[in-house]
């Protein structure tokens, strides 16, 4: 199945994809050092986001998160890539900042956790295996 | 997206690497909000500047923005984690001191003119009527929407920096006239008189504005306001509504521009009044901190403090929180000398927001509702609002 949305950030990003009904606030939500989940009663709390395809509605909180999410990169904790319903400034500024491929305007209820993903950020397509 | 041939030179890497990711930041989000072209902009306020915040991987990508990035506007930073020269009595240490040194040279080797403080209105970058931003700071996004009638977005720390480097933003949101219009009516029945009445009325409406899902509320019924008033409300407003445009009848400059909401909404009376100081005194108060100057303290202010505090002596930490230049003035006055004599300290380039306090004190007495809302969220203290007077009366109790 391929789904097609619009293009956010170039780079193709392929991994297991998991999936949150939830907002992700990267700043203060996610630990950068380990690539937890650590909001108290996120749907993903204490699982970890590193080298899997993140796929969530939208982005929520501060706007040093773009911040924590190159910090992330750094430190190879981030996603590979990045699928949204509506993408929001922060997690758009993040993706740019940290060369992570994002596509958004996805129905990411098509998508299950554990799905084998190809994020084309360049073509702006998910393609689930 | 219409991009001009500069903008598509900048986007192919023609003006070197950070005006690249410059540009890749700048078109990503005009293809997000529907821009139809990029527009020039005259002045940039860059927030996102302590170290508390950056960390390592923040600073990183300073450096390497700085490595070829040369801003093109006037470009102010925002307040820093600590005041660059009296940082060590204000019980920050020394390795935190070095990390934001760091972070405030990568900002300066761009061309940014470290002001380090959320009032650039007041020092400096001061935009004129009409004119396109691109300003970080929520308080001063709103200040300079509002009461100047300038035009930003509220921009975060790397999209402030991307429009420095270009000199450009995307055209969307508060720089089109359609998206200026008061949205909701609202009518204040109350004389107010003070920062701390003006902070307690940005959270009344923000609160309110929150829960009808409206940003841009229009506001009838206040007869005259003070810089330090109007500053006060945006700070409040913007922090409880995420209001980044006001109009207020009478006061401010685009008011007579739109069409007037038809219906009020709601009012404030009293009674609301009471409810919400209410809300920004916590129970089971010992304070021990007490802070002016959120946003950063003019010269006015400072010098109704010298006036308060002369003779006196105060028996709690004592910070009043200002831009350098502004200290710069009150050295000069003899302000600072009569402060600093009553056993007050000025921390300039900082403020208690900002700077990394997180439990440092049990409770903090201020005269910014602004103030309130971090020092609970963010340095988990209990919090008193209280006018500039009440807080001189309680440092020196």
């Amino acid at each position: 199945m391929k789904l097609t949305g619009r293009k956010i950030y170039k780079g193709i990003g392929e991994g297991e994809a998991i999936v949150t009904n939830d907002g992700i606030s990267f700043y203060g939500g996610v630990d950068p050092d380990t690539g937890k989940v650590v909001e108290v009663g996120h749907e993903l709390e204490g699982q970890s986001i590193m080298g899997k395809v993140l796929v969530f509605p939208t982005g929520k909180g501060s706007t040093v998160g773009s911040y924590t999410m190159y910090r992330m990169k750094k430190n190879n904790t981030a996603p590979v890539a990045i699928v949204n319903k509506e993408i929001d400034t922060i997690i758009a500024v993040g993706c740019i900042i940290s060369e992570i491929p994002c596509v958004d305007k996805i129905d990411i209820n098509n998508i299950k956790t554990g799905q084998q993903l190809i994020v084309n950020g360049s073509e702006g397509t998910v393609e689930v295996k | 997206m219409n991009l001009s041939q500069e903008d598509r030179d900048m986007l192919e890497g023609k003006h070197g690497k950070a005006v690249q990711k410059s540009m890749e930041i700048l078109t990503t989000l005009g293809e997000i909000f529907n821009a139809e072209g990029m527009i020039t902009i005259h002045s940039v306020q860059v927030a996102g500047v302590s170290y508390a915040n950056l960390g390592e991987a923040g600073l990183e990508f300073l450096n390497e923005m700085a490595e070829d990035g040369k801003v093109r506007v006037l470009t102010t930073l925002n307040p820093a984690g600590m005041d660059r020269e009296n940082w060590k009595v204000l019980g920050i240490d020394e390795e935190f001191a070095k990390n934001q040194n760091r972070a405030i040279n990568a900002f300066a080797k761009m061309g940014i003119i470290t002001t380090c403080s959320c009032t650039p209105y007041l020092i400096g970058n001061s935009p004129h009527f009409g004119q396109h931003i691109a300003w970080a700071e929520s308080s001063a996004v709103c200040f300079a929407n509002s009461v100047i009638g300038a035009r930003t977005n509220r921009e975060g720390g790397p999209s402030a920096l991307a429009a420095a480097l270009t000199g450009k933003t995307p055209n969307y949101g508060y720089h089109l006239d359609q998206n200026r219009r008061g949205q909701v009516l609202v009518k204040v029945n109350v004389p107010l008189k003070g920062t701390d009445e003006f902070g307690v009325l940005g959270k009344i409406i923000g609160d309110k504005l929150v829960a009808l899902g409206k940003v841009i509320p229009f506001i009838v019924g206040i007869p005259s306001a003070t810089v330090e008033e109007l500053k006060s409300f945006c700070a409040s407003i913007a922090t409880y509504g995420g209001v980044a445009l006001f109009h207020m009848e009478g006061i401010t400059p685009e008011y007579n521009n739109y069409p007037k909401p038809k219906d009020i909404e709601f009012d404030v009376n009293q009674n609301d009044m009471e409810k919400a100081r209410t809300e920004l005194i916590d129970d089971n108060l010992e304070i021990d901190f007490v802070s002016i100057g959120c946003p950063h303290a003019s010269i006015h202010e400072i010098a109704i403090l010298a006036d308060l505090l002369k003779g006196k002596k105060v028996n709690k930490e004592f910070w009043i929180t200002t831009a350098r230049p502004t200290k710069k003035i009150a050295d000069q006055a003899g302000y600072t000398k009569t402060i600093e004599d009553a056993g007050a300290k000025f921390a300039a380039d900082t403020c208690c927001v900002v700077a990394p306090i997180k439990g440092r004190f049990k409770g903090i007495m201020v005269d910014s509702a602004k103030a309130c809302y971090y020092g609970r969220a963010k340095n988990k203290f209990k919090v008193k609002i209280g006018t500039i007077e009440d807080c001189v009366a309680e440092a020196i109790r």
